[in-house]
């Protein structure tokens, strides 16, 4: 039931005190006539109501969430509890610098010890997510090019593996896409690579490990290709979580990056966000960074500064700085030993479940994988009629969050599991059982995979209706 | 050593058996070794949660909490219900993902579809869309969904927040728009400037109301103007003021899109916010991310999903109305409980408080030597003229503990009343200004 549905006409609560100075009649004129139609309920309908919408939801720390691609990683309490601090959430945006000498330490310190994982030379917080931070990563490269007069440059090469947001991304700067195909081990094929690598190449846009969850051991060759043509090339932060603090984008020869703080830096994503993308880039490309960066004066008090040749603002104030509060806190804490550690068992816990699923499916590529793994699933379709969708259903009525499904593109009938080093060695083998015994279902019991979920708060839903006759907000019955 | 990590040695052992690899180390041989770091990061060790805390709150102390505020220009100190923060705290709507399995995500998916509706609600447009980053990035976004096929520029009034004008202008130089930014005149957008250069060759015109200066544009004949000429409007507003002056829809804008913060988030030193964007039912398929729709189950209950899909980045590429993918979908719950539990009445109170004390503030600054520089009707924001440096009187208000207007230039000051403010809070500020302007 809606909130709107709930409640009674004239039922209310008492949160505000009543006007202690004269009301104000605004002129009729600009005065509003319309009807407004928000609820009218009391404060125990509303906290019911949300409990009641929170049991129909499963979030990373109610249980395993291994959404490949997406680093569902737990998410501390710790962080929460930092980012909650009267002294971050109750500073205006706007205050003078040097009443908001924690926040500006925080983001100057927290800049350094990202740039020395990511080996940037620096870095701003103000993109408000990983796709954001795309837009301002390629308005860096865009910038760049103008500075230099070469007007000519108006490719941006895409791997046919990437997520949907770098095409969209290389759009909105009004790049067009040069899209290449994968090689046979879905990494950059080289060939392909010089082929279309010229002066009209404006850069490249990848990550690594790439979204089959392998490490593009050709790397270094690879950022040479797209330099010695002129172009640059552009780190998709999305897949760190498997190589923090064993290598660097910097070190792979990439010269700007986005990360995703609610990916591999723990913060929670509620939901679909807030996120945040902070991007780095090497000293050559800093002075086209947004506005408003923190820095250290001489002094020692820190302060805003405005880059030489500023892009602008990508986005109001200096970002998401709550979330940017909780991943500070996750960094503290994992430090030195902690990051690497945390990279290396998301690797071992991906291979782990990879091997022991070996045997029952089929994985698109058959070999030491990095953070994620992608399974096959047109051989079970084709013998039985279940679909990776299938699977994914019968997760949901086992407690498990489903892996990312048909993704990437280059696998047709795929699922993509991220397990992420925060899971135990049980938790694993748990899931490893289900997606075995769903393996057997197919063959045996296919009819019911195929109805599933069951025990979801609603079963499948008619998506292609909800598109054809779009429904999008409540409309109070006459 | 903080860590998250719950594998033990003899868990590794095992689980490195099953793989049929030696040490951990194999698991990374497809890195060269030439590109692996070489002696470990360069940052301290990790540390306790006792001791990462203190670090954390060390930092906290060293900001500076006003007692009370009157600077808005685009992060509003409205009052939050404690209901707002016990909600958004339920672990299974903060750690959930974007619901893309929406059998299990049916909490998240109706919370936003409410907020659609409030949205709707309040700007009185057709349709709300999911969110977006912040009011800044709803307005540049909303620039481009107005740039139409045959179309090669955009009006932006002069009067909106000078960050949305700079996010725009960054969209902008993105993708290659031309932008004009229509002058404004005694603190309004200069309307016959509109008048005098609208033509096919514009998409529509952007404007801000209450604008950046807090005054209210005759927003409606700006759109018979604006329409006439075959263009379309977008109004920037503000949702609280949007209960109790003409809303964009009444006005006649074509899309409506703004800064949610004021409903139930902290200012928090400037995010996470959130931006809605609303439209007519015509420009829906034009809205950038998501959009939640309601439908039924194979039993035929009713449910929610994400919706009209084909707009988004992970189905068209490049192609795609744009690139989001991550919203800010908590702090759309945050507006939602904001919206439920302030009510119909609430939000509404909570809007003549604000423009009612702001009034009251203004007269009393009146009286205390400053001009007023608005000229028409204002809501909860205002701009102030004074002899005195905009500098002394600040410092002056700060060494007491309280946060000023925002200085526009040497002499200006915009200046903010939410509920918040009690009139005590505005006598004692009041006092004080008069004070300084007296010297």
């Amino acid at each position: 039931m809606l909130i709107f549905e709930k409640g009674a006409e004239g039922r209310r609560t008492s949160l505000l005190p009543s006007c202690d100075v004269p009301v104000y009649e605004l002129d009729d004129k600009y005065t509003r006539k319309m009807e407004l139609n928000l609820p009218e309920v009391s404060e125990v309908e509303v906290s019911r109501h949300y409990s009641e919408l929170a049991k129909k939801c499963h979030g990373v720390n109610d249980g395993f969430y291994p959404l490949g691609s997406c680093t569902m990683k737990y998410n501390p309490h710790i962080n929460e509890k930092v980012a909650a601090l009267p002294g971050f959430t109750q500073i205006h945006p706007l205050q003078c610098p040097k009443t908001v000498q924690g926040c500006l330490e925080l983001l100057c310190d927290f800049e350094k010890k990202l740039c020395e994982i990511t080996g940037m030379d620096r870095l701003t917080f103000q993109p408000a997510a990983g796709a954001q931070g795309e837009f301002t990563g390629i308005l860096l490269i865009k910038k760049y090019h103008e500075s230099r007069g070469d007007s000519k440059r108006k490719k941006i090469i895409i791997p046919d593996s990437a997520h949907g947001t770098n095409p969209a991304t290389a759009a909105m700067a009004d790049y067009e896409v040069i899209s290449i195909e994968s090689g046979p081990d879905g990494c950059i094929d080289l060939d392909k690579l010089r082929e279309v690598c010229n002066e009209e190449t404006a850069g490249l846009m990848l990550t690594n490990p790439n979204t089959v969850g392998l490490f593009d051991k050709n790397i270094l060759e690879v950022t040479k290709i797209v330099h010695d043509c002129g172009g640059l090339c552009y780190y998709d932060g999305a897949n760190l979580n498997a190589v923090m603090g064993i290598v660097r984008p910097g070190d792979m020869g990439f010269d700007c990056i986005h990360l995703n703080l609610h990916k591999t830096f723990s913060t929670p994503h509620g939901g679909g966000g807030p996120g945040a993308g902070p991007v780095g880039c090497k000293e050559f490309l800093a002075k086209f960074l947004p506005d408003d960066m923190p820095v250290q004066k001489e002094c020692g008090c820190f302060g805003f500064e405005t880059a030489e040749d500023t892009m602008g603002r990508v986005k109001a104030f200096y970002g998401n700085f709550l979330v940017v509060v909780r991943a500070y806190c996750y960094v503290l804490t994992l430090g030195k030993e902690g990051i690497p550690q945390a990279s290396t068992n998301a690797v071992l816990n991906a291979n782990y479940m990879m091997a022991s699923l070996k045997n029952d499916y089929t994985m698109a590529y058959d070999e030491i994988c990095m953070h994620e793994f992608v399974m096959d699933i047109a051989s079970i379709k084709d013998a039985t009629g279940i679909t990776a969708l299938d699977i994914a259903k019968g997760l949901l009525d086992n407690g498990i969050h489903p892996p990312t499904m048909y993704f990437p593109l280059i696998v047709h009938e795929c699922l993509m599991v991220e397990p992420t080093e925060t899971e135990t060695k049980e938790t694993l083998d748990g899931a490893i059982a289900v997606f075995k015994m769903l393996k057997e279902a197919a063959y045996e019991n296919a009819e019911s995979l195929h109805t599933a979920p069951h025990k979801a708060p609603v079963c499948r839903l008619d998506e292609v209706g909800a598109a054809r006759n779009p429904i999008l907000r409540y409309v109070k019955a006459e | 050593m903080g860590s998250y990590v719950p594998n033990t040695e003899k868990d590794i052992r095992a689980m490195l058996d099953v793989i049929g690899v030696e040490k951990l180390e194999d698991l990374f041989r497809n890195i060269p070794d030439e590109v692996k770091i070489k002696g470990g990061l360069n940052l301290p060790e990790g540390k306790s949660e006792m001791e990462v805390k203190a670090i954390i709150e060390a930092l906290a102390e060293k900001n500076k909490i006003y007692k009370s505020i009157f600077r808005g220009a685009g992060a509003y100190n409205h009052f939050i219900p404690a209901t707002v923060g016990t909600v958004i705290s339920k672990e299974n709507l903060l750690t959930a993902y974007t619901p893309y399995q929406a059998e299990i995500s049916q909490g998240i998916l109706q919370s936003i579809f409410e907020y659609q509706t409030m949205i709707c609600e309040i700007t009185g447009m057709d349709v709300s869309n999911a969110c977006v980053y912040d009011g800044g990035t709803a307005a540049a976004e909303a620039v481009k969904m107005i740039i139409g096929r045959k179309t090669e520029k955009v009006f932006v009034s002069s009067a909106l927040n000078p960050q949305y004008i700079e996010v725009i202008k960054t969209y902008c130089f993105g993708n290659g728009m031309d932008l004009v930014f229509v002058p404004e005149k005694d603190g309004v957008t200069d309307i016959d400037f509109i008048k005098e250069n609208m033509d096919a060759t514009v998409g529509g015109v952007l404007v801000q109301n209450p604008n950046f200066y807090g005054n209210i544009e005759d927003c409606s004949t700006i759109a018979d103007i604006v329409h006439e000429a075959k263009g379309k409007l977008v109004m920037v507003v503000n949702p609280i003021a949007s209960t109790v002056i003409k809303n964009a829809a009444e006005c006649g804008a074509d899309v409506a899109v703004g800064e949610g913060q004021p409903l139930g988030l902290p200012i928090s030193f400037g995010g996470p916010y959130i931006g809605f964007m609303a439209c007519t039912d015509a420009m829906k398929r034009n809205l950038p991310g998501r959009i939640v729709g309601q439908t039924t189950d194979t039993e035929g209950k009713i449910g929610y999903v994400l919706t009209l899909q084909a707009r988004e980045q992970h189905i068209r590429r490049e192609k795609a109305s744009s690139n989001i993918c991550s919203n800010e979908a908590l702090c759309a719950l945050a507006v939602g409980v904001y919206c439920s539990i302030m009510g119909k009445k609430g939000i509404v109170e909570a809007a003549t408080l604000s423009m009612s004390k702001a009034h009251y503030m203004a007269d009393q600054l009146a009286k205390a030597g400053l001009t007023i520089v608005n000229k028409g009707e204002f809501f909860n924001e205002f701009v102030t003229e004074s002899k005195a440096c905009s500098c002394d009187i600040l410092k002056a208000l700060d060494e007491k503990g309280i946060l000023g207007g925002y200085p526009i230039g040497d002499n200006q000051i915009l200046w903010c009343c939410t509920e918040c403010n009690t009139k005590e809070q505005i006598d004692c500020a009041v006092e004080i200004v008069k004070e300084v302007a007296a010297c």
